[in-house]
């Protein structure tokens, strides 16, 4: 499987942020994005989920399932955590497991992945940041997508959950996935290629 | 089938849960219909003529009421992006929610429609028929709102703008569903015509509404 992007434009109201981008991303590769404030690190993980549209340039996905529309085949981690307060643990990876699809984990080893196991039947108002961060990465475990989109994954996360989400990164690569991620530091992945961004 | 039913039960719960709006609605729509008679005076004859629209007006601005926030949360929360990122088309994501939101919403101001009509001298008779007319109009009036609801999300303002959006579109299910109450309580004209109508503004509306409704998130989102 191997994610393409030729020559990549992108406009955020009305003004340009990157153009002329291009890459190619194969099974077990991770890449980590980055580049200054506004260079369009969000952006670049947002056009690739779908959720904003190429200026320019196309993005393609070769081999895997061809009738599937690439952002069907990402899971998007952004800055938000989209878990309702309302809700409790499990209720909330419940419904984004059952929303997806296709689940290859069980709830209480998705949690357990993340170390939430004991906190299943708390409403997730109570969580702290870091944990409502920890749920929502539950929900890449819980879900088999190839490609995983994360926007600066280990923000509020202490060390031992920035160790615990290399280890679920490491056995993604390990098991043919890709990860594209935007960060500003080390996230844990040594032998990820790195494509920074030049604001325009 | 497993992606509807998981946003279905989500949003119901979501609704009946503390910082839902489900019993919002039939709140406001006893208040707005109590008051009606200290404005009115008891005239119960007048109050008897003119029933079935304070019903119909009260429905409508309640149904409206807990709708500007139906896809605001969400879009705050990012719960929108992965919407989007489903299998499921978002047309029928956002069909799921407005019945979502219909059944916590609509559904209770359709049982306690009867109940207010008592205090408005409404006959008995023809309470079953009222409540019928509001049981078909309001879920139009969900899906119409619903567009105004995405657009509020799109432009990043809430609250007024829906109103202001959504009340004009829904006048001909209003002068039609009133027809048909009216039509049913006295009798003076035929009680089928403005009833298929209103029927047509509501199946029309279930298909119409998803439809803009998606067009307005995926435009306005990016």
């Amino acid at each position: 499987m191997r994610l393409n992007a030729e020559e990549l434009a992108c406009n955020r109201g009305g003004r340009e942020v990157f153009r002329g981008l291009s890459f190619a991303l194969s099974s077990g590769e991770a890449m980590v994005i980055s580049g200054r404030n506004g260079a369009g690190k969000s952006s670049l993980l947002r056009m690739i989920a779908g959720l904003v549209r190429c200026a320019a340039g196309q993005l393609t996905l070769d081999g895997g399932e061809r009738d599937t529309p690439l952002a069907e085949q990402c899971h998007y981690l952004g800055h938000q955590d989209a878990m309702k307060p309302s809700l409790t643990v499990s209720e909330n990876l419940q419904f984004w497991t059952e929303f997806f699809g296709a689940r290859t984990h069980t709830i209480e080893s998705a949690l357990q992945a993340v170390g939430l196991a004991a906190l299943t039947d708390l409403p997730a108002a109570y969580l702290s940041a870091g944990q409502r961060r920890r749920l929502s990465i539950a929900r890449l475990v819980s879900v088999q997508r190839p490609i995983w989109l994360l926007d600066e994954p280990t923000s509020a996360l202490d060390s031992p959950s920035q160790k615990r989400l290399a280890e679920l990164m490491q056995g993604h690569l390990a098991g043919g996935g890709m990860i594209v991620a935007a960060a500003h530091g080390p996230i844990g992945l040594e032998r990820a290629r790195e494509l920074k961004l030049d604001p325009a | 089938m497993i992606a509807f039913n998981a946003l279905l039960v989500r949003d119901m719960r979501l609704a009946i849960r503390v910082g839902g709006g489900a019993l919002m609605g039939a709140l406001f729509f006893l208040i707005v219909v109590t008051m009606m008679p200290f404005a009115i005076g008891p005239d119960l004859a007048l109050l008897a003529r003119i029933g079935p629209a304070i019903l119909w007006l009260g429905a409508l601005l309640a149904s409206l009421l807990a709708l500007d926030r139906l896809f605001a949360t969400d879009h705050e929360d990012g719960s929108l992006d992965l919407l989007m990122m489903g299998a499921l088309p978002l047309e029928l994501s956002v069909a799921t929610k407005a019945i979502a939101h219909w059944l916590t919403t609509g559904l209770p101001l359709v049982v306690i429609a009867p109940l207010l009509g008592l205090m408005l001298n409404v006959e008995l008779h023809a309470m079953g028929w009222l409540a019928l007319t509001l049981l078909v109009g309001t879920p139009a009036l969900t899906f119409i709102g619903l567009v105004g609801a995405a657009l509020a999300v799109a432009l990043r303002r809430g609250g007024l703008l829906l109103a202001v959006l959504v009340l004009p579109l829904t006048v001909p299910v209003l002068i039609f569903g009133v027809a048909a109450a009216n039509a049913a309580l006295f009798g003076a004209t035929p009680f089928g015509p403005p009833f298929t109508i209103l029927c047509a503004l509501t199946l029309a509306s279930l298909v119409l509404g998803p439809i803009a409704a998606a067009a307005a998130l995926r435009h306005g989102l990016e």
